[in-house]
C-alpha cells in the first residue's frame, strides 16, 4: 500500500542531512525544484488512490449491509401474507400452503431414516475417497488432496459424516473451552464463506490440525463462496478426528433460512442432484448442534458476531441451543390493521376479518396438518378455514422455537425443569432466543451503549461500556469476533478488548482485502498473519488492484440506482421546479442520498457516476437512461417491470427458492404468476397481467409449463454469469 | 470549480463545505468529527489540491490543536479547508510542467532516466520519497527489461488515470 503517512516525516530529515554536511539545500537547483514537483504531484495521486480505495470499500459494505435487511423485508412480506392474504381460488389455497411448507422437522428416529444412507451403494467406479469411520488422520489427507483436484465425495460418505458429526457435537456443551497449556498456540480463523482456497492456504502456512496444533473456526463457513460443501467436509473431519484440538463456533449463516438467500442450498443442490435435499436436512440438524462460543483459559472469548448488553455467560451454558434451527423469525403480527390498502389480485368479494384470529405472533413456515377444507362455495367459510389452517401451522411452527409443552423431541421432564432454574429466575424461550441472535448477529460501534442493529434486522450494536462490563463480569481479558469483513483481515476496536478476525480473503473481489489468522500462545499476545490467496492479486500494481475492485463496486452501484429509476426521478423533480430537465450537482447529491440510503460520499464519487455536464448541471433523465442502456438485456420488457426486478431480486430469488420445496429449480408457470402477484401486491407495484405474461414469454421454458427460475435470473442478469 | 447554484456565492461554499465534510467523513473512523493528524494530506490531496510537504505543515499548524493531540476536529478544519479551496490554492501541476521536471533529471535529454538516478533524486533530494513510496511508484514507472522510467509513456499512462 502506499505511504501510510502522507504527511512526510523525511522531509525533516534532508534538512538534517544537510546540515550535518554544512551546507543548506540548495532550493534554486533545478534537480530540487524538479524532485520537490515529481513529489508534489506523486503523493497527490497516491492521496487519490487511497480515497478511491476507501470509498470502494464503503460502497461495498453499504449494499452487503442492505441486503441483509432485504431479509426482514422478506420476513415482512411473509407476515403480510398471513395478515391480509385471502385466497379466492383452490389454485391459490395450495400455492399459499405450499408456500408455508419448508420441509418437516423431524424426530431422531425420523431423521435418520429420512437420511439413510447405509443402503446407498457406491459404485467401483467411483474413484474419490472412501471414508470409514472412526476416521484417520490419512483419511483427512485424502480429502484434501481429492478437493484439491476437484473430485466430488459421494453423497454416502457425506451423510455418513454429517450424521457422525452430529452424533460429536451433542455431546459438546454451549461453550467450548480450550486451554493453552495443552497445545502451545491455539489457531483462532474467522469467516471463510465457502472459499476453499483460503483454508488451503492457511493449513499450508499454519500446519493441520494436530494433537499439537490447536484451531478454532468462527462460524460462517458456508454462503457466497462456491465450495461451502467442501470446507463443511473438511472441517467435520478434522472435527472428528482431533475432537480436542479443533473447535467450531456456530455463525449466523449456519442457518438454513440465511443459506436460501446466500447460495449455500443452491451450491448443495447443484452438486448432488439426487440426494441434496437429504444433504441439506442432515445439514440443518447439524448446524443447530454447533456450540455457540468458545473460551481460551477462562480469559478470551470467541463468538462469531458480538454480544449486547444483556449476553450472560452462564444463561448461555444453559441454554437449549439444538432448539434454534434457525436463528430468523418473522415479525410479530401486528393487532389488525385493517385500513391497509391492499390490492388484492382475483379477489371477487371481500371476507370480513376473523375477530379470533388476532392472537399469536407467527413465524415463518409452520407445519400444516389441515382439516379437510369446506367447500369454495362458501367464501367466508373458506377463508376462514384458510386463515385457521394456516394460524395452526403457525402456531406449530412457534414450539419449534418458543415454549413447549408438547411431544417436542427430546424435551424430556428433566429438560424441562433445566428451563425452568430452580435457583433462578423462570427464563423464556424468547429470552434464550435473544441470547442467541445477539451472540451470532451483533456487531460493535465506536459510541457507547447497546441499540438494535438495524441494518443486519438482527443482533445489536454494542460499545466499548458494554464490553468492557462483560469482561469484568466473566474476568475475560479480550473478546475475539468475526462476521465483518476487514481490509487487513483483522482489526481491534474499544482499546484492543475486541478483535475482529477475516479468513476470507479477497471477499468483495479480487484484490479487496487480505484474510488473516490469529495465533495465542499462553501468554495470550494475538499474533497475526495475513494473506491473499488469489495470485493474480500479487501481480497487479496497487493501481490496477484499486481500479479492478473499483470497477466492481461502482457497476454494482450503478445497478443499484438503476433499480431506483422511478424514486429518483421523483426526487429529481422536486429540485427542478421549472422543469427544465437538469439539475445541480449539489442537489444531485442529496436527492440520490435520499432514496438510496447507503450513506455513501456522493460528492467523492460523482466523478465516476456522473460523466457529463452542462454548465455544471446534469441532465438528469439522460443520466437515468444512460443507466438503463447498461442494465437492460431484454428490450422489449418495459423497463419499470425490469427496474422493480432488480430492485428486488434477491428476494424473489429466495422466494422461488422457498417455494421449490424439492430444490429442482423448476417452479410451475402458475406458481411462477402467483409469487409475482402476491410479491408486487405487497410491494404496491401495478402490474398488469399483461405486464407479467410479457416478462414470461421471454423465457424459454419447457413445454410441460415449468420455469427453470435459474434460467430466468440469469436471463435478467440479476446472477452472476460465473454462479 | 464553482457550481452553478441559485443564490450564487452562498450556495457554492454551502457546496464546497459538503464536499469537505465528505471527504473528512471517509477518514473517521470512529464517527466522532476527528481524523488521525497523518490522514490529512490524504484528505486535502484527494480535494484536488497539489501541496508540498511544507505546504501541508504550514495547513497544520493552522488546524492543530495548541496541544497536538494527534487528531484534527472538524470544526477546525472545515473553515480552513474551505478558504484553501476558495482561493484555489495549491494549484494542480500541468501536464507539461511535470514533463520539463522529469526532463530535468533526465541530463542527457534521451528520453528516459536510469533506475538508479531516480531513486537518488527523489530520496535524497527535495522532500524525499520514503522507501515504500519509491518503490511503489517504480512499480508503475519503471520498464523492467532497460530498468530505466521512461518517463513521457509514464506521465500519459498516469494522466489518463487521473480521469
Amino acid at each position: 500500500m502506499g505511504s501510510g503517512s502522507s504527511v512526510n516525516v523525511n522531509y525533516k530529515y534532508s534538512l538534517q542531512k544537510s546540515e550535518n554536511v554544512q551546507t543548506l539545500p540548495d532550493e534554486t537547483h533545478p534537480a530540487f525544484k524538479a524532485a520537490v514537483l515529481i513529489q508534489r504531484w506523486y503523493r497527490r495521486h497516491v492521496a487519490r488512490l487511497e480515497m478511491r480505495r476507501r470509498c470502494t470499500w464503503r460502497i461495498f459494505q453499504s449494499i452487503e449491509y442492505a441486503c441483509e435487511q432485504d431479509q426482514i423485508k422478506l420476513h415482512n412480506f411473509f407476515s403480510y401474507l398471513v395478515d391480509h392474504f385471502t385466497p379466492s381460488s383452490s389454485k391459490e389455497r395450495d400455492f399459499i400452503s405450499r408456500m408455508f411448507i419448508s420441509g418437516e422437522s423431524f424426530k431422531e428416529a425420523e431423521l435418520e431414516k429420512y437420511c439413510d444412507y447405509e443402503s446407498m451403494e457406491v459404485p467401483d467406479s467411483y474413484t474419490g475417497p472412501r471414508l470409514s469411520f472412526p476416521l484417520l488422520p490419512d483419511q483427512a489427507t485424502a480429502l484434501l488432496e481429492a478437493f484439491k483436484q476437484k473430485q466430488q465425495l459421494h453423497p454416502r460418505y457425506v451423510l455418513n459424516l454429517l450424521h457422525e458429526t452430529r452424533k460429536h457435537l451433542k455431546q459438546l456443551p454451549n461453550i467450548s473451552h480450550v486451554s493453552t497449556c495443552y497445545s502451545e498456540e491455539v489457531t483462532v480463523c474467522g469467516d471463510l464463506h465457502g472459499q476453499l482456497d483460503d483454508l488451503f492456504l492457511i493449513f499450508y502456512k499454519n500446519g493441520l490440525p494436530s494433537p499439537s496444533k490447536s484451531y478454532v473456526f468462527n462460524g460462517d463457513f458456508v454462503d457466497r463462496g462456491k465450495q461451502s460443501l467442501e470446507i463443511l467436509i473438511i472441517l467435520f473431519t478434522f472435527l472428528l478426528i482431533y475432537p480436542n484440538e479443533v473447535h467450531l463456533n456456530r455463525g449466523n449463516h449456519e442457518d438454513h433460512m440465511v443459506n436460501l438467500r446466500y447460495g449455500f442450498t443452491k451450491e448443495v443442490m447443484q452438486k448432488y442432484k439426487v440426494h441434496g435435499k437429504k444433504i441439506l436436512k442432515m445439514i440443518q440438524n447439524v448446524f443447530c448442534w454447533l456450540p455457540l462460543a468458545t473460551l481460551i483459559d477462562q480469559k478470551v472469548l470467541i463468538i462469531h458476531g458480538g454480544i449486547s448488553d444483556t449476553t450472560d455467560l452462564d444463561v448461555l451454558e444453559k441454554i437449549q441451543r439444538n432448539k434454534f434451527i434457525s436463528v430468523l423469525r418473522g415479525k410479530k403480527r401486528k393487532d389488525s390493521n385493517r385500513n391497509v390498502e391492499i390490492q388484492e389480485i382475483n379477489r371477487e368479494s371481500k371476507t370480513e376479518a376473523d375477530p379470533a384470529e388476532k392472537e399469536a405472533a407467527p413465524s415463518l413456515f409452520p407445519q400444516p396438518r389441515p382439516a379437510p377444507a369446506p367447500s369454495m362455495s362458501n367464501r367466508q367459510e373458506f377463508s376462514r378455514w384458510v386463515r385457521q389452517t394456516v394460524q395452526e401451522q403457525i402456531e406449530w411452527c412457534r414450539r419449534l422455537v418458543d415454549i413447549s409443552e408438547s411431544e417436542e423431541e427430546e424435551l424430556t421432564y428433566s429438560s424441562v425443569v433445566s428451563l425452568t432454574d430452580l435457583d433462578g429466575p423462570c427464563r423464556t424461550r424468547e429470552e434464550d432466543w435473544k441470547q442467541v441472535l445477539d451472540i451470532l448477529w451483533s456487531d460493535p460501534m465506536p459510541q457507547e451503549g447497546c441499540r438494535a442493529n438495524t441494518v443486519r434486522g438482527g443482533g445489536c450494536y454494542f460499545g466499548p461500556d458494554v464490553t468492557q462490563k462483560i469482561l469484568e463480569k466473566h474476568n475475560l481479558q479480550f473478546l475475539i469476533r468475526s462476521h465483518e469483513c476487514k481490509q487487513e483481515g483483522y482489526e481491534f476496536c474499544h482499546s484492543r478488548k475486541v478483535l475482529t478476525i477475516f479468513s476470507a480473503s479477497n471477499y468483495y473481489e479480487i484484490g479487496s482485502n487480505r484474510g488473516a489468522y490469529v495465533k495465542l500462545g499462553p501468554d495470550l499476545v494475538p499474533h497475526f498473519v495475513q494473506y491473499q490467496a488469489n495470485k493474480t492479486a500479487h501481480t497487479l500494481t496497487m493501481t490496477q488492484r484499486i481500479s479492478r475492485v473499483e470497477e466492481s463496486a461502482f457497476r454494482a452501484l450503478r445497478e443499484k440506482l438503476f433499480a431506483h429509476t422511478s424514486a429518483l426521478i421523483s426526487a429529481f423533480k422536486a429540485y427542478d421546479k421549472d422543469n427544465t430537465g437538469r439539475i445541480t450537482l449539489s442537489n444531485w447529491a442529496t436527492a440520490v442520498e435520499s432514496v438510496l440510503r447507503l450513506g455513501l460520499p456522493w460528492r467523492m464519487l460523482r466523478p465516476q457516476l456522473v460523466r457529463s455536464t452542462v454548465d455544471g448541471m446534469l441532465e438528469y433523465k439522460s443520466w437515468l437512461d444512460d443507466l438503463a442502456m447498461e442494465q437492460r438485456s431484454q428490450e422489449h420488457i418495459q423497463s419499470s417491470l425490469l427496474e422493480v426486478i432488480y430492485r428486488n431480486r434477491s428476494n424473489l430469488e429466495t422466494i422461488f427458492r422457498i417455494i421449490d420445496r424439492d430444490h429442482s429449480g423448476l417452479i410451475s408457470f402458475e406458481e411462477f404468476h402467483q409469487t409475482w402477484k402476491l410479491f408486487s401486491s405487497h410491494m404496491n407495484i401495478e402490474l398488469t397481467d399483461d405486464g407479467i405474461n410479457d416478462l414470461v414469454r421471454s423465457i424459454d421454458f419447457n413445454k410441460d409449463g415449468n420455469i427453470d427460475f435459474n434460467e430466468f435470473l440469469e436471463a435478467f442478469r440479476l446472477v452472476k454469469q460465473s454462479q | 470549480m464553482a457550481e452553478q447554484a441559485g443564490n450564487g456565492e452562498d450556495d457554492a461554499v454551502a457546496e464546497i463545505e459538503k464536499k469537505i465534510i465528505e471527504a473528512f467523513e471517509v477518514f473517521d473512523h470512529e464517527c466522532n468529527q476527528t481524523v488521525d493528524v497523518r490522514e490529512i494530506g490524504s484528505i486535502v490531496r484527494s480535494l484536488g489540491c497539489f501541496p508540498t510537504e511544507a505546504e501541508l505543515h504550514e495547513l497544520l499548524a493552522m488546524v492543530e490543536e495548541e496541544e497536538p493531540t494527534g487528531y484534527i476536529h472538524l470544526e477546525k478544519f472545515l473553515p480552513v479547508m474551505t478558504k484553501v479551496l476558495l482561493d484555489r490554492s495549491y494549484r494542480p501541476i500541468p501536464e507539461d510542467v511535470l514533463l520539463h521536471a522529469f526532463e530535468a533529471l533526465d541530463e542527457n535529454k534521451c528520453g528516459y532516466i536510469t533506475k538508479e538516478k531516480l531513486v537518488k533524486y527523489l530520496t535524497e533530494e527535495g522532500e524525499p520519497f520514503t522507501q515504500e513510496e519509491m518503490e511503489d511508484m517504480l512499480s508503475t514507472a519503471l520498464d523492467p527489461e532497460t530498468n530505466t522510467v521512461r518517463y513521457r509513456d509514464y506521465i500519459s499512462v498516469m494522466t489518463v488515470d487521473e480521469t
